[in-house]
């Protein structure tokens, strides 16, 4: 274990699978957050949504006539993330942000709870089987053990999973960009400011609300589903409210409502993890460190992402890419 | 011709008895029965009262005569008790606000609600009314509303060197001063093409300079054939602008009629009398001044 | 040692997902199946047999070891059964939904968990408490004894209710770092009774005075007073406490690892039948002190200066403050009541269940039910809330499995919301 190794690590992690993840479920907040000021603290429960979708249609209701393949698995997916986001908009998008916030926290844990204690979807030991086969077996790369990029040594199928991660990321981003220069955006940039003075001047804020929820939950839900193909795995424990509060991070850190910001945050976000991480276990490794167990570096990550959280807000709310006078503007 | 209609609005009013709930030549908006209350508190309990169109308006009276909750009431944000009430005609009971916009009736907020983070450019834009933009599916395609939005720049344009903000565009609406953010929100209901304009205490926190520019640019929106209807404390501001005083208190409407002529009737005497005995009044003459209130 | 470190790996993933070791595939190997044998608080159970069978007639079976996992090769990839062999369980247990589990094997090894719960019980706080499924029968016994145990759910839900409405009610800020309060005071009285040697008797009391001045006046010097100076916005703030509850809990594990502890006394106190329930002494006492507790605070709020002082700003903080309301003592105050509550829910829970890093956490969910429920702001709505959730989350294991049953609470919760926003006792707001 070396400085080199730690690098790499890092850099791996911060384009990997679980960048993506995040990233998208990001995304998706920064529509509902960052741009349309809903507090939604229930994202991952449009992830969640994606992942036992591809896992109930592709392993447990294998073989079903209903889903014949993965590719109707993701529209089935896409088709319950727009109902969930209906579902949870309706009774919550005429609350007070703060219990919004509350609600849909609490909705993210109902559907995790519900789909743990359900054994017809996996219960609490979740869903493992092939899911995805179809993704695979369109792999244009070349049959080769391993492909190396400098130090950096992915399998075939790894490669594949990323590249296409990456690239659904670099069209939804495109979307969202040429979404908030118009006059669509525009409404919704005005409600995350005052929602009154949108409706006096004509405007459905309701509507307007509601398809950005949508939306935003689609682009989780679209980080869902690949967190399954890409990992072949969905366990209930993995949908618990810390992913959204993450994704806040993510999102503050980068830079709300700015189409770069989640990715700003979320490439600077896991390579810190990571390499904090991976840095202590060398200095510890080295002798350099002799206070610490390897055990207590996992816990030391969170508390950075807890103080960094808070520093964010109080210091640089604005994030990376935010505009320092905008925020000076910012009553809430 | 728009001046004509204000000048007609005027002389009609000179035929109306000043009695509560005159009917109007041509009333713009009609109320009958509007109850609101709270508990067992009747803030709103206004029989009937018409508007006139083309001319401004003001509701005056003491605090607590509930005429910010009938103000509210009326632009659809706070929902009745009881009552109906229409605009040019149309029914409008317990309409949202953003339903009225589009009908014609739109209104402005006592504390600013200039949207801070968005420029003032972006903040004129959005009072624009039948964007095809703003449908989500639309927007994709620029195609589609790049004319409209070309359009409506022009248009803000036109309107902010009117309000004398055109230099301020592309600044935040955040970084204006006071007045000047009571201005674009006026200039910003200007886009929508109004044929009501309802203003909430526009007086309220302006300091007296810019007092009689915002006179000005109300009389402006009158001469255009917009109707206006305004709540203020500020009688000398009652006084100069308004075409027609309906005066409240105690949640009814205790009389109407021309400006002078109200300020000095004695009912009105009594009512702000009555209630506002921690103020500082001088009588000038037999009408009313108020000192400034906190 | 080990077993920190398994709670820690597992909680690791469960955060991550990914994992630590980029992505490679999975290490070539032998399909097999690993059987994890553990009790609720994650303590393996060794010299269990386990077998496993396929449709093709494969059978093998192993021992648990000493960690309770029992590993069987099995030949090749697809379903098998693998089951619990019952008589080589130790006495008066059983496994959690059933000895056995249908398995699909991939490739490398897949694991099987298999929850050793008393027998006949669910584990729950307080006493006895009914595993629940749609078929279980619904018996007055077993209505009565639930609702005594929602009972003292619910004094535990107000304790740390009470302070979060006080604090929402005051300074407007949601407190999503409320469940640590309780966290820390346990934690604080842990440090007392077991690392200073105190006995609970007397460090209970100590660690809750501390718990009070420290996480509470301290937590409101330090932060949030500076923040309210600087103009933070509240949904600014909301989410600084979010921040602040992670760093606060990954410190406590940190610093005293994941495995659950007791304090030094009444650790296993046996429960006693009291008619048709069944109850420890020590959830009667510990109860009765927080109906006490509880019923001071009601009633320093309602009589006192500054309690009277304090349900002013809560209702309206601007014009109590032109009244001559000193604000900021008030909120002070709030500060360290709520603290000093939360610190008696967290001994509470701790003398009842057991001191973990997770353990406030865990209730944050349902303290914030119950206060959205009863009224935001309100005490009597805290109060209120706190035994309708709570009773609800016992009561609801009639009909739903166990896992569900908070979630039943957040679910009435929501609907509550839909029909009644302002919740059951606060004022309706006016709209714009």
């Amino acid at each position: 274990m070396d400085m080199g190794f730690v690098l790499t690590q890092a850099i791996s992690q911060a384009i990997g699978v679980t960048a993506i993840i995040y990233l998208l479920a990001t995304m998706g907040l920064n529509i509902q957050f960052g741009y349309t000021g809903l507090l939604n603290f229930g994202q991952i429960a449009f992830v969640a949504i994606g992942s036992y979708a591809i896992g109930v249609f592709m392993v447990q209701w294998q073989g079903s006539a209903f889903v014949p393949n993965l590719w109707v698995a993701i529209l089935y997916a896409l088709l319950l993330s727009v109902l969930l986001a209906l579902i949870l908009g309706v009774p919550t998008l005429r609350l007070r942000a703060d219990y919004l916030a509350i609600v849909t926290i609490a909705a993210g844990e109902i559907i995790r709870l519900v789909f743990k204690s359900t054994d017809a979807l996996g219960g609490a030991q979740g869903i493992n089987g092939k899911m995805g086969e179809e993704f695979y077996a369109i792999n244009p790369f070349p049959q080769q053990d391993r492909f190396d990029f400098g130090p950096l040594s992915y399998t075939r199928n790894d490669v594949w999973v990323v590249t296409v991660g990456w690239v659904v990321i670099a069209l939804l981003l495109l979307l969202t960009w040429a979404l908030m220069r118009s006059p669509w955006g525009r409404v919704l940039k005005g409600i995350r400011e005052d929602e009154d003075a949108v409706r006096s001047l004509g405007k459905s804020t309701y509507l307007r609300k509601m398809q950005a929820l949508i939306l935003g939950g689609l682009f989780g839900t679209l980080g869902g589903i690949f967190w399954a193909v890409a990992k072949q795995s969905v366990q209930p424990d993995s949908f618990v409210p810390a992913f959204t509060f993450f994704c806040y991070t993510i999102l503050i850190l980068g830079g709300a409502a700015r189409v770069l910001g989640p990715v700003v945050g979320a490439l600077i976000f896991w390579f810190l993890l990571v390499f904090i991480e991976q840095f202590l276990l060398l200095l510890i490794d080295n002798g350099t460190i002799t206070f610490l167990e390897p055990t207590q570096v996992g816990p030391i990550r969170f508390i950075l992402v807890g103080i960094g959280l808070m520093l964010l807000m109080i210091f640089r709310p604005q994030g990376i890419l935010g505009d320092k006078k905008e925020l000076a503007l910012d009553a809430r | 011709m728009p001046g004509d209609i204000a000048a007609q609005a005027v002389s009609a009013l000179a035929t109306v008895a000043p009695e509560p709930g005159a009917a109007k030549p041509e009333p713009l908006l009609i109320a009958d029965g509007v109850n609101r209350h709270f508990g067992g508190l009747v803030a709103v309990d206004v029989t009937h009262v018409e508007i006139q169109k083309g001319a401004i308006t003001a509701l005056i009276g003491p605090n607590g005569a509930g005429k910010s909750t009938f103000f509210n009431v009326l632009s659809g944000f706070d929902k009745a008790d009881a009552g109906t009430w229409s605009f040019a005609g149309v029914t409008i009971t317990n309409t949202a606000p953003h339903r009225l916009a589009r009908k014609g009736m739109v209104r402005t907020f006592q504390l600013t609600k200039s949207l801070s983070r968005l420029t003032v450019m972006d903040n004129m834009l959005l009072g624009a009314g039948g964007q095809t933009g703003e449908s989500m599916v639309a927007s994709v395609f620029p195609f589609t509303w790049k004319a409209q939005e070309k359009k409506n720049r022009e248009r803000a344009l036109v309107l902010l060197e009117r309000f004398n903000l055109a230099a301020k565009a592309q600044d935040f609406a955040g970084s204006l001063s006071g007045g000047q953010r009571k201005l674009l929100e006026m200039a910003r209901a200007l886009m929508l093409e109004p044929e009501l304009v309802m203003l909430d205490e526009p007086m309220a926190g302006v300091n007296p300079a810019l007092k009689q520019s915002l006179l000005d640019h109300i009389r402006d929106i009158r001469e255009e054939g917009t109707t206006v209807v305004f709540v203020e404390h500020d009688m000398d501001m009652v006084r100069d602008v308004s075409d027609w005083v309906i005066v409240m208190a105690q949640g009814k409407i205790i009389a109407e009629g021309q400006p002078d002529a109200v300020m000095r009737d004695q009912r009105v005497i009594d009512a702000y009398l009555g209630a506002h005995h921690d103020q500082q009044l001088t009588a000038s003459g037999d009408s009313l001044t108020e000192g400034t209130s906190s | 040692m080990l077993r920190g470190i398994t709670r820690l790996v597992l909680v690791l993933v469960g955060f991550i997902a990914a994992g630590l070791l980029g992505f490679g595939p999975a290490q070539a190997e032998g399909p097999s199946i690993t059987a994890v044998v553990t009790g609720a608080d994650k303590s393996p159970v060794s010299g269990v047999t386990v077998n496993v069978t396929n449709a093709e007639g494969f059978t093998g079976s192993a021992e648990t070891d000493a960690e309770g996992l029992a590993t069987i090769e099995v030949p090749e990839p697809g379903k098998y059964t693998a089951t619990v062999d019952a008589a080589t369980l130790p006495i008066g247990v059983e496994i959690k939904g059933g000895p056995e589990r249908s398995i699909n094997v991939l490739q490398g090894d897949k694991k099987a968990l298999f929850p050793v719960v008393p027998a006949g019980e669910g584990g729950d706080s307080g006493g006895g408490g009914g595993g629940g499924g749609i078929f279980a029968d619904i018996t007055f016994d077993r209505v009565l004894q639930l609702i005594v145990d929602g009972v003292v759910l619910s004094l535990i839900i107000a304790l740390g209710a009470l302070g979060l409405s006080l604090i929402f009610g005051t300074t407007g800020l949601s407190n999503f770092a409320h469940g640590e309060l309780i966290t820390l005071g346990a934690f604080t009285t842990l440090v007392l009774n077991t690392t200073l040697g105190l006995n609970l008797l007397i460090a209970a009391p100590i660690g809750i005075v501390i718990s009070a001045a420290l996480w509470g006046w301290g937590q409101n010097q330090v932060l949030w007073k500076p923040l309210r100076k600087r103009g933070t916005g509240l949904i600014a703030a909301m989410i600084v406490s979010i921040g602040l509850g992670i760093a606060l809990r990954y410190t406590i594990l940190f610093f005293f690892g994941g495995s659950p502890e007791s304090y030094a006394q009444f650790a296993g106190q046996p429960g006693i039948d009291l008619g048709p329930i069944f109850v420890t002494p020590k959830a009667i006492v510990l109860s009765i002190i927080a109906v006490l507790f509880l019923a001071a605070a009601i009633a320093w709020l309602k009589s006192s200066r500054l309690g009277k002082a304090t349900r002013a700003v809560s209702d309206n903080p601007a014009l109590a403050s032109a009244s001559g309301v000193n604000v900021e003592r008030v909120i002070s105050v709030v500060w360290v009541l709520g603290a000093l509550l939360a610190a008696y829910a967290g001994v509470f829970l701790g003398m009842t269940q057991n001191v973990v890093w997770t353990m406030g956490q865990f209730l944050l969910l349902t303290l914030f039910a119950a206060v959205v429920l009863g009224g935001l702001g309100t005490i009597g709505g805290a109060i209120l809330g706190s035994f309708v959730v709570g009773i609800t989350v016992q009561l609801s294991t009639l009909i739903v499995p166990p896992e569900l049953k908070t979630a039943s609470a957040l679910f009435l919760m929501i609907v509550l919301l839909l029909i009644r926003p302002q919740g059951l006792l606060g004022r309706p707001e006016r709209v714009g």
